[in-house]
């Protein structure tokens, strides 16, 4: 192995011109060449193929990711134009309800108001023939008391219905003479 | 062990062509043995690994890399990239397997100039310079046949159209000279002389200082040494750049060879 560390054991026969090939090592240099190339070819062809299977996946790949962003761009938009439609049904709906709310209320409050006028109306006429009726029973009441009892004071019969009612009404007169002059007074 | 560095006794000796005479690795071996040195051992070892290499890296290659895969690709995509398409464009995948082979078989054997123990460039013999170039030089010439016709070619190269008549005079033994016979004789020696060069180099500051640091250890020859022994270092890393540049140049001028076979120069 004394040949494998150091040179020039054979320096004493004087050195080789080193610009002459050995012909043992164009032997061997044309073999081991010819091993490698071999191996080169071999083998080079398979990563060429990978890279080139390599390109058209990662080309394959954006130009499916570049559809997918449309699609979804398409789908966003489409959904957008929804929203908004729908939006707007519903701004367009809302209003509608308001005024056929604002018209119904409108038409309630009318409606209540007639009624109750028409019920306070009904309550004073019922209350004004209450009062015409009571006045009248009154009168007619007090008339024949007023009457039997004078009748009954002074003995005289006034059967004469003419008569009566005519002294009746002085008498009534005289009364209400006598109240104003009494609430002229107490006023 | 020491003879190169105390053969003859007492005097420093610079290293010389004695570097590059390597005997039998056997010295006593049998006869048919004796064509087994260092040399053919580096080159055996650099097929061993770039086959190794290439098996590894490509084997069952994935979609998605992993592990050598990895490095395998990154080296195949620089060769491409920077060697191959610049020359040869879209031809470049079809050369891809001879380029990329070539290159890491001669980085391989470039890169043993600077592995502890080996610490010889395999083409510092010239022969191992020679054996890819040839490859290249006929590669040139039968894509060049192949591609432009026999005619065509050799007219191509020698008679490039679109110039004065006289100019041919001039231009047509340069180029028949420079392309078919200089060619081939620089791309193997541009290598070869490369790493002769740097091997001769390194040994020389090795020897330096192992000798004036540890055999012949003086206080005058102390700095020298500890130089020496600093320059070593230094050149080990420059040689490593040396060794990588040559593989890429070597590489890149048989893309361009190639380029100039498959299509007339304009």
């Amino acid at each position: 192995m004394s040949n494998l560390l150091a040179a020039a054991t054979v320096a004493a026969e004087g050195a080789n011109n080193p610009l002459l090939p050995h012909t043992s090592e164009l032997v061997v240099g044309g073999i081991a060449f010819a091993i490698v190339l071999f191996f080169g070819l071999r083998f080079i062809p398979k990563i060429q193929k990978t890279l080139a299977e390599r390109t058209e996946a990662i080309e394959g790949g954006l130009n499916k990711a570049e559809e997918a962003q449309k699609q979804a761009q398409a789908a966003l938009a489409s959904y957008q134009a929804q929203l908004a439609e729908a939006r707007q049904e519903a701004s367009r709906q809302r209003e509608k309800a308001k005024e056929e709310g604002a018209v119904i209320a409108a038409q309630i409050k009318e409606e209540a108001q007639a009624e109750a006028r028409r019920i306070v109306e009904q309550a004073h006429a019922q209350i004004e023939a209450d009062r015409q009726q009571a006045l009248a029973s009154l009168r007619a009441e007090i008339g024949t008391l007023s009457v039997d009892l004078a009748g009954r004071v002074i003995g005289e019969s006034l059967e004469d219905s003419a008569r009566q009612s005519r002294v009746v009404d002085r008498f009534l007169e005289e009364l209400e003479g006598r109240a104003g002059r009494q609430e002229q007074i107490t006023s | 062990m020491s003879d190169i560095l105390a053969a003859e006794g007492k005097e420093f000796h610079a290293p010389g062509m004695e570097l590059f005479d390597w005997g039998p690795l056997f010295p006593g071996g049998p006869e048919w043995l004796t064509w087994l040195t260092k040399p053919v051992l580096i080159v055996a070892l650099a097929v061993a690994v770039t086959a190794v290499f290439l098996v590894m890296a490509f084997r069952r290659p994935q979609l998605v890399p992993r592990g050598a895969q990895n490095v395998g690709e990154a080296a195949y995509v620089f060769v491409r990239d920077q060697m191959a398409r610049p020359a040869l464009g879209k031809d470049a995948e079809r050369f891809m397997p001879f380029l990329f082979t070539t290159f890491l078989f001669i980085l391989f054997m470039n890169y043993a100039g600077v592995i502890p123990v080996l610490q010889l460039p395999a083409p510092s013999h010239i022969a191992f310079a020679i054996v890819p170039a040839a490859v290249v030089y006929v590669m040139m010439l039968v894509l060049g046949i192949k591609h432009q016709g026999l005619g065509g070619y050799f007219k191509g190269v020698l008679f490039p159209p679109g110039l004065p008549k006289g100019i041919y005079v001039i231009l047509t033994p340069i180029e028949l000279i420079s392309t078919f016979v200089l060619r081939p004789f620089t791309h193997a020696v541009r290598l070869f002389a490369n790493m002769f060069a740097g091997h001769i180099l390194l040994a020389f500051f090795a020897t330096v200082g192992y000798w004036f640091l540890i055999e012949k250890l003086t206080p005058a020859g102390f700095g020298v040494g500890v130089l020496g022994f600093l320059m070593t270092i230094v050149m080990t890393g420059f040689e490593l750049f040396i060794q990588s540049l040559q593989a890429f140049i070597f590489t890149v001028l048989t893309a361009s060879y190639i380029a100039g076979s498959l299509h007339a120069e304009h």
